[in-house]
């Protein structure tokens, strides 16, 4: 049906998307690449001048940086790997035939309709807290001391409450792929006597990768930019120890008020992203066959 | 899959499976439940389910001191107003993309998707700038253009893969009768797909309700959403449990109820059409 007249009007179609969305990414990155080799400080605006690579050079150099780096792997890496292995196990269980499967589903989906600064407020205070939170409540009346999460293990902190955030979207997705799968396949497999754990290895699996494929993709795309839960609960501490590559970015920005090493940390953030996008989008958006 | 199963393992599978979603779902539960208490049972050791001194003080006193109705007003305003500007621009697209596929479609997908890859911390300063100047921070056409943008992609990606499931027959058929491109999407695609239109809107409302970075970095006040609300309120009323509870349940139950309500299309929605 591509005519001549139907491929131009396509076109037409497309552009407005196409126009609005390139300049919404690049004119902000354009402005990013000029400061990034500017000096731009907002404590002494009237100093600037072209300073190369030295923004880059500062942050490469900066200690801070590597365990930046590494938290931010940490905390995608550690949310995927949380949500996807309790999604599985969850979607299995409430795909089995239970009493109240809508009421249970309406219960597991609610974390995601909680915006992430209360999530994190919630999570923080009323469940973390070391004097008045649950945990510690529990903890006590155990007989042991507080754990002080945000002081002592504030990344894995961080971890879990993304996690909370994201499981009910892994699980649902997972259940809806599982939920197509047909019941006549597994009882032949049990009637051959496939063992449970066969069963999943070699049909359940399988039928789910496609949906596992894309609660990957999705969620990655947002757990590259987490902001909010670290900026409400941990603020990057202590020290540097819960500093992601956007929090850094951030501190900079607003704490140092530093426009030109920002700037280049923001490049480096883009090109990191843009090359685990490279790799998500070869080894996946292959499946995904949209 | 329905599968004949004897009943104790049907009460054992249903005694887990409840436990484990009220797991998950339990501080959503605490929160609204120490949004009824008084301060001092809030923080009480040890802590209490519910608490004998239940009250709505807590509600009336985020009320009286701010402006919710606005916050809330504005919520609306921004996550509907961003999500219809976005199916306006992104309808068009993906009736091109779905039935007049180049060699490029693909990859201009990808591309669309690949422009969230980029972390808004990145670009927070120029596009804070540019705002400024274009004298569109704390607006409401600021904010929904930006909120719109940043959905964009996935409303094209899933409106995309909606429209692939429509026989292109059809289309051809009204194109037959002489309807012009325009007359094909507004009167025959768009009631056609209105399923696939409605869960696209219903996920993209809540994304934006939830957006809670850039409405918190352009607004100040006219213009703020209830995510600024709940941050300004956050900061100094870290220790009241019982008010932060309130207000936090103020923010959240709008979107909590219609996405409890419009659970089925939702659903299909957040899977963006891929996983069937």
């Amino acid at each position: 049906m591509s005519t001549q007249s139907s491929r131009l009007a396509a076109r037409v179609m497309v552009a407005p998307s196409v126009v609005l969305l390139f300049i919404w990414m690049a004119v902000p990155l354009a402005m990013t690449l000029y400061y990034s080799f500017r000096l731009y400080r907002l404590i002494s605006p009237d100093r600037t001048g072209w300073v190369g690579f030295t923004n880059y050079l500062w942050f490469v150099n900066s200690p801070e940086f590597w365990l930046a780096m590494g938290n931010t792997l940490a905390l995608v890496g550690g949310v995927l790997a949380i949500t996807v292995t309790l999604g599985i196990l969850i979607a299995l269980l409430i795909d089995q035939p239970v009493k109240g499967q809508g009421v249970l589903r309406i219960l597991v989906i609610a974390p995601f309709f909680v915006m992430p600064p209360v999530a994190a407020s919630i999570l923080e205070n009323l469940f973390m807290h070391p004097q008045n939170g649950l945990f510690a409540a529990v903890s006590m009346s155990f007989g042991a001391q507080p754990i002080l999460f945000l002081q002592d293990y504030p990344m894995s902190s961080v971890i879990a409450i993304v996690s909370w955030e994201w499981l009910p979207f892994a699980t649902l997705i997972l259940l809806t792929a599982l939920q197509s799968l047909s019941s006549e396949q597994i009882e032949a497999a049990e009637m051959d006597g496939a063992s449970a754990l066969n069963r999943f290895r070699y049909i359940i699996l399988p039928h789910m990768m496609r949906a596992i494929t894309v609660v990957i993709l999705i969620q990655t795309i947002f757990l590259l930019g987490i902001f909010g839960e670290i900026f409400t609960t941990t603020q990057g501490g202590p020290g540097s120890a819960s500093t992601t590559l956007p929090y850094m970015i951030f501190k900079q920005a607003i704490a140092a008020k530093d426009i030109g090493r920002a700037a280049a940390g923001g490049i480096i953030a883009v090109i990191l992203a843009n090359i685990v996008a490279y790799f998500l989008m070869r080894g996946i958006g292959r499946h995904l066959d949209a | 899959m329905a599968r004949a199963t004897s009943p104790r393992r049907k009460a054992l599978t249903t005694l887990a499976a409840w436990s484990v979603a009220l797991v998950i779902f339990f501080p959503v539960l605490w929160m609204i439940l120490t949004s009824f208490k008084t301060e001092p049972s809030a923080v009480a050791m040890p802590p209490q389910l519910f608490t004998a001194d239940w009250t709505l003080e807590n509600y009336a006193e985020v009320w009286q001191r701010s402006d919710y109705p606005r916050f809330f007003w504005n919520s609306v305003v921004l996550s509907l107003g961003s999500t219809l500007l976005g199916l306006a621009v992104a309808i068009p697209a993906a009736w091109a993309m779905a039935f007049v596929p180049g060699k490029r479609t693909k990859d201009l997908l990808m591309w669309m998707l690949s422009t969230k890859m980029m972390p808004a911390v990145a670009v927070m300063i120029p596009l804070y700038l540019v705002f400024l100047k274009l004298k569109l921070i704390d607006t409401h056409i600021g904010l929904v253009l930006a909120l719109m943008l940043m959905n964009l992609p996935i409303i094209v990606w899933m409106l995309y893969t909606y429209f692939k499931e429509i026989p292109s027959e059809i289309l051809e058929a009204a194109r037959m009768d002489g309807a012009g491109v325009f007359k094909e999407i507004a009167y025959v695609l768009t009631p056609m797909a209105l399923p696939g239109i409605a869960s696209t809107l219903l996920l993209n409302v809540i994304l934006a309700w939830n957006e809670a970075f850039w409405t918190i970095i352009l607004t100040t006040t006219k213009a703020a959403p209830l995510s600024a609300f709940i941050a300004s309120f956050s900061a100094p009323q870290g220790l009241f449990y019982a008010k932060l509870s309130a207000a936090s349940t103020m923010a959240i139950a709008p979107i909590l109820i219609l996405g409890w309500f419009s659970q089925k299309q939702l659903v299909r929605g957040l899977t963006f059409g891929a996983v069937k």
